[in-house]
């Protein structure tokens, strides 16, 4: 026993310190929310209550679930750049159709998810960018919605009323709901075997490949996740916002990308963190502007100011990287 | 050898052949009526593609992940400067478009600066700085709508025997890229970067400052281009460059330049940048709505793409 002591001990005390360095890597995302949650609690007290976090978290949900679709193909080493304008697209079929002809929106809903699913597929099989490939995308997406419903308007689905205006006891939705989703989708990704396939295939898609796993079903799978979390984060803008314009998701393109970054997410290899990109958007909701509010920035440097923060985060975050090594 | 050779040229013979058939399609529609003034018409459009699509392409060439998001915001922002600079006064012009030109270059060089010293991928770098630029051009150019000199809006405007003088200056630009790509060291050097930079590094590519070179001339270009363009258009606004974001990328790729990088292509975004323009003026020239039009596109893009096919990957 005392032979193996000496010999284990060095070994460990700088595997001790690199944990640690990925253990504060890992709580960063949480670390800057903190943060940021601090500042409103100085700025502005009263915030910090119930109903302060309904109001300010209000947009978060929709951002997160968008963030969580966008991490799907970030997991598979893809980007999605028509993740925004497709929530449009599904805000539009949710204030229309859903309403109206609940059959046919639920079946356009499902059928834009089986779009993103052979997306997936014709990206593999022709090894095609999926940054161009979704790009042109994007296009379809907004003409779609223009076409779905030309002029703002439409009214959301009472159902969805209902479930958004739903008040838990003691803690607000939109939080409860961050939590439910952080938690199924950490769950289902990071604790499943084919969660590990999943980020497999952009971790080593060879070695993947050479144990026999189809890589065409993990990309056509991380896409229909996406298309899945996409539908879903329109319903939720929809809910929220009560009506439908066909520009009404264009920011989440960037705000998903930016999420999933801030979150600890990387671009290549496979490596997100459900948890981390939920985190991600509640900061990015939160940063984007209520706290800007609460520090009196003028609307014309607001966007400055969502810009640095970001800047800020990941400049933090490199400093801890750099004591991983 | 032939056979592989032509197969080499595919991606870019693409975009030309996407081009000539949406033009033939519009005139047959229109019965020949408003053939030239078409070719015209995407010419002069097609320029300001076409610029900030090299400078895209340098960027983009250097390897997965890289590549520019700031252009719109600094489009925009260049814009202002250059008409702030000019003032309407001819006398100006020249030093405007430095202005604008030192802007974007300032822009390009900050971008790479984040990237370099933060570690931030690419993305996310010129992702927060267009945010930073964008309202400083919102407090810059508050209200601003300064028309550019008449001489300068003549200059952009201005046409001999039907084609677009900047057209033409354009040309002669890109043959200087394609240059500047193919046969200097700095082309090369790009290149080098983007099939492997750490063999291009062992190589002894000073591969910190051909990055810095990259963005910088990027900027610089999306500068140049934000002048020429509040000229084209007779005046400068905040929202100026927005499509060129997605347009930039597009003609790059669709010109048959490779994202994971190391290839590059110029001609192909000439090609490109007039397929996009024509295809804008067929589904015009065919009346189908905004809805009907984006659709098409967006589906046009994405079948050029699958036909031109992506690469076979090296592993």
């Amino acid at each position: 026993m005392t032979a193996i002591a000496p010999g284990t001990l060095p070994k460990s005390a700088p595997r001790g310190s690199a944990a640690r360095a990925r253990l504060l890597r890992g709580l960063l995302p949480a670390l800057s929310l903190a943060l940021v949650l601090i500042a409103i609690a100085w700025l502005n007290p009263r915030a910090i209550s119930y109903f302060g976090f309904n109001l300010m978290l209000n947009l978060a949900i929709p951002i997160a679930l968008a963030t969580i679709a966008q991490m799907f193909v970030i997991a598979g080493n893809e980007l999605d750049l028509s993740i925004g304008t497709f929530v449009g697209f599904v805000g539009c079929v949710t204030a229309t159709w859903l309403r109206d002809a609940p059959l046919l929106g639920i079946l356009v809903l499902l059928g834009s998810i089986g779009v993103y699913a052979l997306l997936g597929a014709l990206i593999y099989l022709r090894n095609l960018p999926s940054i161009v490939v979704t790009l042109g995308m994007s296009f379809v997406w907004q003409g779609l919605a223009i076409l779905v419903l030309p002029k703002p308007g439409g009214k959301a689905p009472d159902w969805l009323l209902a479930i958004v205006s739903f008040k838990p006891p003691y803690i607000p939705f939109p939080i409860l709901a961050a939590l439910l989703i952080a938690a199924v989708v950490h769950f289902g990704l990071m604790r499943t075997s084919y969660g590990a396939i999943l980020r497999g295939s952009g971790g080593n898609a060879a070695a993947l490949r050479r144990a026999g796993w189809s890589l065409l079903r993990t990309k056509i799978v991380l896409f229909a996740l996406t298309g899945l979390f996409g539908v879903l984060s329109g319903l939720a803008l929809i809910g929220i916002t009560t009506s439908a314009d066909a520009n009404i998701g264009n920011g989440y393109t960037l705000l998903s990308i930016a999420g999933v970054i801030l979150g600890g997410g990387e671009f290549v290899g496979g490596r997100v963190s459900p948890i981390g990109a939920v985190i991600g958007a509640l900061t990015l909701a939160l940063a984007a502007s209520p706290l800007l509010t609460f520090m009196h920035i003028p609307p014309d440097w607001q966007v400055a100011a969502n810009g640095a923060i970001l800047i800020i985060v990941l400049a933090a975050r490199v400093l801890i990287s750099r004591r991983e090594r | 050898m032939v056979s592989v050779r032509t197969l080499l040229e595919k991606p870019w013979i693409w975009s030309f052949v996407g081009a000539l058939v949406v033009w033939l399609a519009t005139i047959a529609f229109t019965g020949g009526y408003g053939a030239g003034g078409m070719v015209t018409a995407a010419l002069s459009l097609a320029v300001f593609t076409v610029i900030v699509g090299i400078g895209q392409m340098f960027v983009i060439t250097l390897g997965p992940g890289n590549v520019d998001l700031s252009l719109p915001a600094n489009i925009g922002l260049a814009s202002a400067v250059a008409m702030k600079v000019m003032g309407g006064n001819d006398a100006m012009i020249v030093v405007g478009l430095l202005a604008a030109l030192a802007c974007g270059a300032a822009i390009g060089a900050i971008n790479y600066l984040l990237i370099w010293a933060l570690r931030i991928p690419p993305i996310i770098a010129t992702l927060s700085a267009s945010f930073i630029i964008q309202s400083v051009d919102i407090s810059y150019g508050r209200g601003l709508q300064i028309k550019p000199p008449p001489g300068f809006a003549d200059f952009a405007n201005w046409q001999a025997l039907g084609i677009p003088v900047l057209a033409m200056l354009t040309v002669i630009f890109t043959v200087g890229a394609a240059l500047a790509l193919q046969r200097m060291i700095y082309g090369r050097s790009v290149l080098a970067i983007g099939q492997n930079i750490r063999a291009a590094w062992l190589a002894g590519v000073d591969v910190g400052r051909i990055r810095f070179l990259t963005y910088t001339l990027c900027g610089a270009l999306g500068g140049i281009d934000g002048a020429l363009l509040a000229g084209y258009f007779r005046g400068a606004n905040v929202d100026i460059g927005n499509e060129y974001l997605l347009a930039s990328i597009a003609v790059v790729v669709i010109g048959g330049t490779s994202v994971a990088g190391g290839k590059a292509n110029v001609p192909g975004v000439w090609g490109a940048g007039l397929f996009l323009v024509l295809l804008l003026t067929m589904l015009n020239t065919f009346g189908v709505s905004a809805g009907v039009r984006l659709v098409l596109t967006g589906l046009i893009i994405v079948g050029v793409i699958t036909a031109a096919g992506g690469e076979k990957a090296v592993r």
